[in-house]
Parts: structure tokens; C-alpha cells; sequence
């Protein structure tokens, strides 16, 4: 069983799409440069505190974020908020009262150990995780291989999606559906979320609908991934740790064997 | 422990003599790791080492996530999430656990393939490979029942596709599905004794190890040449072997670092790569995916289930395919009786080399198939497939051992050994000539 033969086979089985999950009528989607890709990228902190900005002005009112936590907005490898400001943005929340005597319905101000609401009332889906429910990228051959560098393409499926409006409207059985380039079938029923300074970033940033759609993307990825940044440097430690073991092992495996074929070779 | 001969234990100290006059457990850990190996084993020997390793570290990661998983629809996706957000490094074990399976499954059709490329399953070696088929069968319905407990949409509807699949089962199809489903959907119930199951049966492949591990320590390694170690006294094995330890210890664990390089990369840097998106979407039983694909290690045979698109006699298509799957692994089993040539190893078997390779492409050929949607060509590539996976066992090892001019073999596995040695110094130069230090 020759090594030449077994990466022969296994070259030829990495240029077949091994494990393609590629959907039917899946739309376009662009590929972004993000500063979280590759194998040292992180966050950018100031794209982070705009990508919140956009959710808590925007995406808030139809979506929920029922994983998330306001205290880990707090957390260094993500927005870095310091904790009178995560109280702040708590604030901005209201959440079911869980106190004494309070009935169902009560709500009362989020605090910081309190998770972002849900947001059912109009069926939008809950986006603590959707940079990492949605695939971006297969390739090559949908090996999903180029997913070492860029992820999985689930931030710029979100980006494709929020700029990939065609202006198109079409009414069916009493919903009207908006036309859209990157969305699967071409049509969905949520309305172009984002319009040209429809938040005034905290920043100074100019908020174009790219800039914005960018900001939340990435903020989008962090609330999905939120410990990217951890694994990343973790990866780094141990790889360089696995490596010299390696080498370690392969002196001293080579040393032990060389007894062994020294005295054939004498014999 | 029988098999090649060599020294048998002593007790050296007071203690050990004291001990082993009460549990001889001392003799049985020296016989196991000094057992007498065949001397040239190639790098595809490491194999069983790393399987070992994985089977530990699924274990270990998979007793800490029990201890933060909530086994309940309502809680299970959330609890998850628990673990990658709140539990302190929740999320390394999580993809370790997640991605261990992966290198898991990779590890054991290297092993598989190994074990079929050097006859490794003949004569007198069928128990072992037997009980290999069954640790197989065991991994599948773990790795299978632990995708379902983070109860996302490919969780759901992954334990749907393929519980339904008992189904096709005439008259008592039915009553199992819901025997297995605990009701007349999976739900609640289904979950829970998956759970209970994926905890159970990682201990049973414990128990299967043991067995594998103890046959063939009884019969000693298949070895490249497939020629046996020679018994005729100790001094006669020695030629042929070297004790376990140290040497096959630290080469095996050689080869583990630099697999766990690879490991390393994939937990670290693109840890959802061999998983699904839409397994980070919730279950939802009123939300069916586009496609359901069921994890990579399973396409092949995923591949042969949806192969049989055709009634044959009384066989409806849905029932020939859920036999064609069963069957493909099942006929592993007969593999040692199909084989009918004298020579072992492959390596002297010219013709086979060519039907094996096939055989290896054929099963990426079905991987490739089982992630597509059923549509156009991919039936009837899957077809083909699957006629040469059975026509491999059932005609080509049987028709091959009658027809087929072996090369000749090595007398020994010293000869074997020399020759590799012989070729490494003649390509190294006369540097390596002159004894080094």
C-alpha cells in the first residue's frame, strides 16, 4: 500500500465535491473581506460596536437574539464594552418579568445578566446564530476546503442578502415578497432592512447601506462565534506545542530503530 | 497469552512477586506491551493506536459535555449553546467531540482498508476481523445517535430519514418505527433514549477493543508480506520481531503527533467544516430542509440506500435499498471465506492490486454521491457503485484467488526487513555506510 498510491486516490477524492451540500437554487454571494478570516483574524472592535448599533436600531424590531448574553458584550475578544455601558445597551431591552408576583406578560428592563429577547411576533428567525447557519462558500468543487481562509461564508451570505435587493415586489396568496438576489428562490418575504443613514454611527462612520450591512455581518459572526478569537490563538499554541512533540517523538523514534537496523545490517 | 513464542514474565522486585502470586496482572500488562511484532510494519500499522486514542478522547470530552447537555427538546439546542458561550472552555470540548468523530471514522477505513489490502481478515485472523466489522457497525449507531442530541434541523430530520428506514421492514416495519421512536414521531422520547444509547454504547466498543485487541495478540500482527512470524523457538521469533515496547510504542505515538497536527488544524481553525449549516437552526418538525445529507462518514452507504430505485420481484425499491445498505456492510463479514487465494498480502498479488484501488475509488465515487441531490446521473453512478461494491466480494475475491499468479514471497519477515533496510542505506550513500557516533 503505497503512500504515492493512497494520496493518489485521496488527491483525486478532495477534487470531488466529497461533501457537497449545495442546494438547489441557491443565490449569489459575494465574497467580503472580514478581518476575522484566516487563521490569525480577529474582530475589529469598532466594526463590532457598529454591527450592534445596526441591530439594536434595525434588526431588533422584527428579530430576536435568544442566545446571546449583554454581559458578554462586555467580553475583550468581542465589542469590549465596559460594564456601565453593557448596562446601558441592557437597558435599551425589555424581557419577561421573572420576579415575585409578576404575571405572564409583565416585562421589565433587561439587565446585563439577562440575554437579548426573543423576537417571534412576526416569524423572523432568531439570529444568535445565523453566520454560522448559512454557507457562503463550497469550493473548490464543494469540498468546502477554502473554508480554511474564509470561513464559511456565512457573514457574507448575510452581506450578499441585505445588499442583494433588486427593488422587484410581487404579491403571493396576500404576503408581498421582495425580490432578491442572494436569498434561495429569489424571494423573500422580509422588506430591504437597511437604507442609506438609517442609524447615525456613534463613530462618525458614514452609513451607507455596504458600510452598514458590513458592520452587522461581522457582529452577526461574533454573536454566532463568540469565542473566535480564543480558539484561533488556542490553535496557535497548540500547533506550535503538537509540532515540537513531533519532532521530539520522530529523533527519538529514529534513534531507537537505528539499533534495530544496525545490527541487520552487521548480520 | 499464546501465540510467538518469547520470555515469559519474571517478577523482579518483593512487591511484584508478592503481587503476583495473588493477581498475575503484572504478567498480563508485560505480555501485552511486549508482545513480539513483526519488524516491518509500515506506517499503515498505526492505525489501531490512533482509533485507540479516539475511542479515549470521544470518552472523556463526551463524559465533561454530559455534565452541561440537557437532554430535552425544549433544552438541548440551548444547552449547547450553553456549553460554547458559558461553560468554561465548553467550546474546545464541543469540537473536539464534534470533529473527534470525523477523526474517528477517518482513522477507521484507513484501518479497514489496510486490513483488506493486506488480507489482513484471512486466515487465521477472521475473529479479529469480525469483531473489527462489529466495533464498525457499533461506531455508526453512536455517531449516528450523538448527531441527533444537539437537536438541530439536521439532528431532527438525519433521525427521521433513517429510523423511517426500518419501515420497509414487511408487517413488523411499523410497530419498530415507533417501538424506536417511542411514539409516533421523534420527539421527547426518541431523544432521551438516543442519549442513553450514545452513552451506553461507546463502553461496548471498550468491551469490543478488549476482544479485538485479544485475538490478535492470540494469532500475532498481519504484517506487509503476510508471511508469518516464524515459532519454532524464541531465538527464531526474535529475528522476525521486536517487542511492542519500545519500538512500535514510540513510532505509534510518532505518528499520533503528526496526525494530531491535522486534528489540531481542523478543531482550530475550521472546526465546522466537516458539519452542517443548518444544524445551527433549531429542530423544527414543520420546517423540512432542501436536503438532507447525513454526516460525510456516511454518504457511501447513504449512496447505496437511495441506489435502488427499482421494485425487483417483491422487493419494493424502498426495502431493496435499505437491504443494499445493510448488506454492504454485512457481507464484510464473509469477506475471510470469499478470498480464496493462497498469498495474503496484496503486495504479491498483481491483478488484485487493481480490483482493490478500483474499490477504493468506487468508495469515494459513493461519497461523492451520497452528498448529491437524487437527481440526473447520480442514481444510476450510485448504481454502478454499488453493484462493484458487492461485485467485489461476492465475484472478483472469489474469481481473483483461482485465476490470479501470485508473485513469490518472502520466506520470512527478517528477509522482508533487510530488504527494506538494504534499499534505505543504498539510497542514503556511503555516508550512512560508516556506523554514525
Amino acid at each position: 500500500m503505497r503512500i504515492r498510491n493512497i494520496l493518489a486516490v485521496a488527491a483525486l477524492a478532495v477534487s470531488l465535491p466529497a461533501a457537497s451540500f449545495a442546494a438547489g437554487a441557491e443565490g449569489h454571494v459575494t465574497d467580503v473581506s472580514f478581518s476575522f478570516e484566516g487563521p490569525l483574524g480577529t474582530f475589529d472592535q469598532h466594526q463590532l460596536q457598529r454591527g450592534l448599533q445596526v441591530y439594536n436600531e434595525v434588526c431588533s424590531a422584527c428579530h430576536g437574539m435568544k442566545f446571546v448574553s449583554f454581559r458578554s458584550l462586555g467580553e475583550n475578544t468581542g465589542p469590549g464594552y465596559d460594564p456601565d455601558q453593557v448596562n446601558a445597551i441592557a437597558a435599551l431591552y425589555e424581557v419577561a418579568d421573572d420576579s415575585d408576583g409578576a404575571l405572564p406578560g409583565d416585562t421589565r428592563t433587561a439587565k446585563a445578566s439577562d440575554k437579548f429577547p426573543a423576537n417571534t411576533s412576526l416569524g423572523a428567525p432568531d439570529l444568535s446564530l445565523m453566520a454560522k447557519a448559512r454557507a457562503g462558500f463550497h469550493g473548490p468543487n464543494g469540498t468546502g476546503l477554502s473554508q480554511m481562509v474564509n470561513g464559511i461564508g456565512g457573514p457574507e451570505y448575510i452581506y450578499s442578502l441585505l445588499t442583494g435587493y433588486t427593488g422587484e415586489e410581487q404579491s403571493l396568496a396576500g404576503a408581498t415578497l421582495y425580490g432578491n438576489h442572494t436569498f434561495p428562490g429569489g424571494w423573500i418575504s422580509m422588506a430591504a432592512p437597511l437604507s442609506a443613514d438609517i442609524v447615525e454611527y456613534a463613530d462618525g462612520t458614514p452609513a451607507t447601506v455596504d458600510q452598514m450591512a458590513k458592520d452587522v455581518s461581522a457582529f452577526l459572526m461574533w454573536t454566532a462565534e463568540p469565542k473566535l478569537a480564543d480558539r484561533k490563538g488556542a490553535g496557535a499554541r497548540n500547533f506550535l506545542f503538537v509540532a515540537l512533540l513531533a519532532v521530539l517523538l520522530y529523533l527519538t523514534n529514529k534513534k531507537l530503530w537505528a539499533g534495530v537496523k544496525k545490527r541487520k545490517k552487521a548480520a | 497469552m499464546a501465540g510467538i513464542p518469547h520470555e515469559p514474565y519474571e517478577p523482579n522486585s518483593g512487591f511484584e512477586k508478592w503481587l503476583h502470586s495473588r493477581l498475575p496482572i503484572g504478567g498480563m500488562i508485560y505480555d501485552t506491551l511486549m508482545i513480539p511484532t513483526p519488524k516491518n510494519l509500515n506506517w499503515m500499522w498505526i492505525w489501531g493506536i490512533i482509533l485507540t486514542v479516539c475511542l479515549v478522547i470521544q470518552i472523556v470530552t463526551g463524559i465533561v459535555l454530559v455534565m452541561h447537555y440537557t437532554p430535552h427538546t425544549s433544552l438541548a439546542f440551548a444547552s449547547v449553546e450553553h456549553i460554547m458561550r458559558d461553560v468554561n472552555g465548553g467550546w474546545l470540548i464541543r469540537y473536539v467531540h464534534m470533529n473527534g468523530a470525523s477523526l474517528f471514522f477517518i482513522a477507521v477505513y484507513f484501518h479497514i482498508f489496510r486490513g483488506l489490502y493486506y488480507g489482513s481478515y484471512k486466515a487465521p485472523r477472521e475473529i479479529t476481523w469480525i469483531i473489527g466489522v462489529l466495533i464498525y457497525l457499533a461506531m455508526m449507531a453512536t455517531a449516528f445517535m450523538g448527531y441527533v442530541l444537539p437537536w438541530g434541523q439536521m439532528s431532527f430530520w438525519g433521525a427521521t430519514v433513517i429510523t423511517n428506514l426500518f419501515s420497509a421492514l414487511p408487517l413488523v416495519g411499523e410497530p419498530i418505527v415507533n417501538w424506536l421512536w417511542g411514539g409516533f414521531a421523534v420527539d421527547n422520547p426518541t431523544l432521551n433514549r438516543f442519549f442513553s444509547l450514545h452513552y451506553l454504547l461507546p463502553f461496548v466498543i471498550v468491551g469490543l477493543v478488549a476482544v479485538h485487541i485479544w485475538a490478535f495478540h492470540s494469532t500475532g500482527n498481519n504484517n506487509p508480506t503476510g508471511v508469518e512470524v516464524r515459532r519454532g523457538s524464541i531465538e527464531e521469533a526474535k529475528k522476525d520481531t521486536v517487542p511492542f515496547w519500545p519500538y512500535y510504542v514510540i513510532k505509534d505515538l510518532f505518528a499520533l503527533a503528526v496526525i494530531l497536527l491535522v486534528f489540531v488544524v481542523l478543531v482550530f481553525y475550521m472546526p465546522n467544516w466537516l458539519g452542517h449549516p443548518d444544524n445551527y437552526i433549531e429542530a423544527n418538525a414543520l420546517s423540512t430542509p432542501a436536503h438532507i445529507v447525513p454526516e460525510w462518514y456516511f454518504l457511501p452507504f447513504y449512496a447505496i440506500l437511495r441506489a435502488i430505485t427499482f421494485d425487483i420481484w417483491f422487493i419494493d425499491s424502498k426495502l431493496g435499498g435499505v437491504l443494499a445498505m445493510f448488506g454492504s456492510i454485512a457481507v464484510l463479514l464473509f469477506a475471510p471465506w470469499l478470498d480464496t487465494s493462497k498469498v495474503r498480502s496484496g503486495r504479491y498479488r498483481p491483478k488484485f492490486k487493481i480490483w482493490f484501488w478500483i474499490f477504493v475509488l468506487n468508495f469515494f465515487v459513493l461519497m461523492w454521491c451520497g452528498g448529491q441531490p437524487a437527481e440526473g446521473m447520480i442514481p444510476t453512478i450510485s448504481l454502478i457503485g454499488t453493484i462493484y461494491w458487492f461485485g467485489y466480494f461476492l465475484v472478483i475475491l472469489p474469481v481473483l484467488g483461482l485465476v490470479e499468479t501470485p508473485k513469490p514471497i518472502p520466506a520470512t519477515i527478517e528477509e522482508d526487513f533487510d530488504r527494506i533496510v538494504a534499499a534505505k542505506y543504498a539510497k542514503s550513500g556511503d555516508a550512512a555506510a560508516t556506523p554514525a557516533e
